[in-house]
């Protein structure tokens, strides 16, 4: 049995719920704005407490986005709550045009990300909108790790008076976040000294990098794990520390390598201090049929795969 | 953003106020006025830009001018006014033509319209609105705005605020499937404050619209989707300040204004591909001259 395999999980979207219904509580300028996601999005006790609220514009992402950064013109602070995929798929062009170029103050929460929605297969994944996102100017991204960061997460976003991304997580894990953890804007969170490796995770594979650090501690590697919530704007100094002082640095994130986390941090360690990385993620492809946590371990996004490319990178593989 | 221009704000606030103040009959006359000064203008910005879309910009102006003169209620000063009217262009590849009206109005000096998407100008080729005030949001790409002015809308209508909503599409516009999404939204929630003109020009940038992808019956399909429909001659100010009142029904109004592309120049007049042509030196000139305002 392995740590996590003995510690609580948790879903996310409660915490995401519990919290903007507070927030809504003192500042009548939130509202949630939904495509009949009021369900899937965990709305229903938001629209029992503040009916008149919570927009549902129906299955409609451009409209959703678009409506969306209307509402913030007229001074609200909007909570788009939809499926990831279709919020970022759908609505690029409405995230890139009314909400980040026009500098609107819209939070953007892409529910059920990564692969939460397991079985229904790649048209349900989102795994491509770190990329998406990442590439937009002025759009900050955020990948809470766990329910009090989610929980943080959104208190940051109500109050930043900037548009944002914030990725929700679905994928039951433990909680990774000390109570103490503070959450800025553009800050990673040390969750584990070390100075052999360094492990950069984000959203479910923050207690998957844990627990491999645990595991190569016993093999009698040192492993630092840093979680970086904001992937835009990146902790590029946590990053090059990292890479002037550990032999090598992993990422890890639940989405395509092509553009997200891992593209992030080796853009920083190229130009200001090369050091050997591996990337872990979706590699290119479209994920076969199986539930969450056997697409995870498919694609190496486990304890294991961590653990492994640590060995790899210091050339014990 | 771009300072205010105090003297033109004077007369902005001046002719305005008497085109509400007085008999509609007699308003016409100061917007034509304006109107043909603010088409001079689009036509010297284009000429000098080497770019621009000058034929929708000669069929829209009619429209922004009486909105501007007629209609909403902004402060060029305090372009963020929180009561404020809201005014949307979505069609935005028509910003040569908003940019001369806002300057008219005193919204910025008409100086700078001699920058229109010159290196570094604030009047890029698509209306932005961190730079330039009485943009409400960043348009060009098509079927942004609409939606957009529907979250207004809505936006007001939670408040229970007085301010209305005014945003312009082209027609050819209307193709992106987005704008329908928006239609439903509009009518779903009863926004009644909330006024879409069309600027139909019945030309597109490559044809026609019907030849493209038909469009009509367009009062039918806005009717159909729960709005109250206003059709006019959208050269005629008389008709679309009366087009342009607010809504008794209940629910949100489209006009639809029935306009000439390249209006105002006879050889642009209803040709296609006036759509972003740039006329030369000589053709400036006969522009101009048909241009010449009615005094």
């Amino acid at each position: 049995m392995t740590v996590t395999d003995r510690r609580p999980v948790f879903d996310s979207r409660q915490a995401f719920a519990e919290e903007l219904i507070a927030l809504a509580r003192t500042d009548e300028r939130i509202v949630a704005v939904c495509n009949d996601s009021v369900g899937s999005s965990n709305l229903v006790g938001f629209r029992r407490e503040f009916p008149r609220r919570l927009v549902n514009v129906g299955i409609a992402e451009q409209d959703l986005v678009g409506v969306a950064a209307g509402l913030a013109n007229a001074g609200k602070i909007p909570f788009v709550c939809a499926a990831a995929p279709f919020l970022t798929g759908r609505a690029l062009e409405q995230i890139k045009a009314d909400v980040a170029y026009s500098e609107t103050h819209v939070v953007l929460c892409g529910q059920s990300p990564g692969m939460a929605y397991g079985e229904l297969g790649p048209t349900h994944h989102s795994i491509e909108d770190l990329s998406w996102t990442r590439a937009v100017a002025g759009l900050d991204v955020v990948v809470p790790a766990d329910p009090a960061q989610t929980r943080a997460a959104v208190r940051w976003a109500a109050a930043s008076g900037r548009p944002s991304y914030l990725r929700i997580p679905r994928f039951k894990v433990p909680g990774v976040t000390p109570d103490d953890a503070p959450f800025e804007r553009g800050r990673s969170v040390p969750l584990r000294d070390g100075d052999d490796v360094t492990v950069i995770a984000v959203g479910s594979l923050v207690s998957r990098a844990l627990e491999a650090a645990e595991r190569l501690q016993g093999e009698g590697l040192s492993v630092r794990v840093i979680n970086m919530p904001f992937l835009s704007p990146l902790d590029e100094e946590a990053v090059v520390a990292a890479a002037r002082e550990t032999r090598g640095i992993v990422t890890a994130e639940e989405a395509t390598v092509s553009g997200g986390l891992g593209a992030a941090v080796a853009s920083v360690v190229v130009t200001r201090h090369p050091c050997p990385m591996r990337i872990l993620g979706v590699p290119g492809v479209f994920a076969p049929t199986g539930d969450t946590s056997f697409l995870l371990d498919h694609f190496g996004l486990s304890a294991d795969g961590v653990a492994t490319a640590v060995r790899e990178l210091l050339g014990h593989g | 953003m771009l300072p205010a221009d105090p003297p033109r704000l004077t007369e902005y606030r001046e002719v305005s106020g008497r085109i509400r103040a007085g008999r509609p009959e007699d308003a016409v006359a100061e917007l034509e006025r304006v109107s043909a000064d603010v088409r001079r203008s689009i036509v010297r910005m284009i000429s000098r830009a080497g770019l621009g879309h000058i034929g929708g910009d000669l069929s829209v102006t009619d429209i922004l001018v009486a909105c501007f003169y007629g209609v909403l209620s902004v402060d060029p000063e305090r372009p963020r006014w929180e009561g404020r009217d809201r005014f949307v262009l979505s069609k935005g590849h028509c910003a040569a033509a908003l940019y001369s009206t806002l300057a008219h109005c005193g919204f910025f000096p008409t100086a700078e319209l001699e920058t229109f998407m010159a290196p570094l100008s604030a009047l890029n080729g698509h209306p932005n609105k961190i730079k330039v005030p009485g943009v409400e949001t960043n348009t060009g790409a098509l079927g942004h705005g609409f939606p957009v002015a529907t979250g207004c809308a809505l936006g007001a209508e939670l408040d229970g605020a007085p301010w209305r909503t005014v945003v312009v599409l082209g027609d050819g516009e209307l193709q992106e499937g987005s704008n329908w999404e928006a239609a439903m939204t509009a009518s779903h929630y009863g926004l009644s404050s909330l006024t879409a003109v069309i600027d139909r020009n019945r030309l597109q940038q490559g044809a026609g619209t019907e030849e493209t992808k038909t469009l009509e019956p367009l009062a039918d399909k806005w009717r159909s989707f729960g709005w109250e429909v206003r059709e006019v001659d959208g050269h005629d100010h008389l008709a679309l300040l009366g087009a342009l009142e607010r809504s008794t029904s209940g629910k949100p109004v489209v006009v639809i204004a029935n306009t000439i592309k390249g209006k105002g120049v006879s050889f642009m007049e209803d040709r296609v591909e006036w759509h972003h042509k740039v006329p030369d030196a000589e053709q400036v000139e006969a522009a101009l001259a048909e241009l010449e305002p009615v005094r």
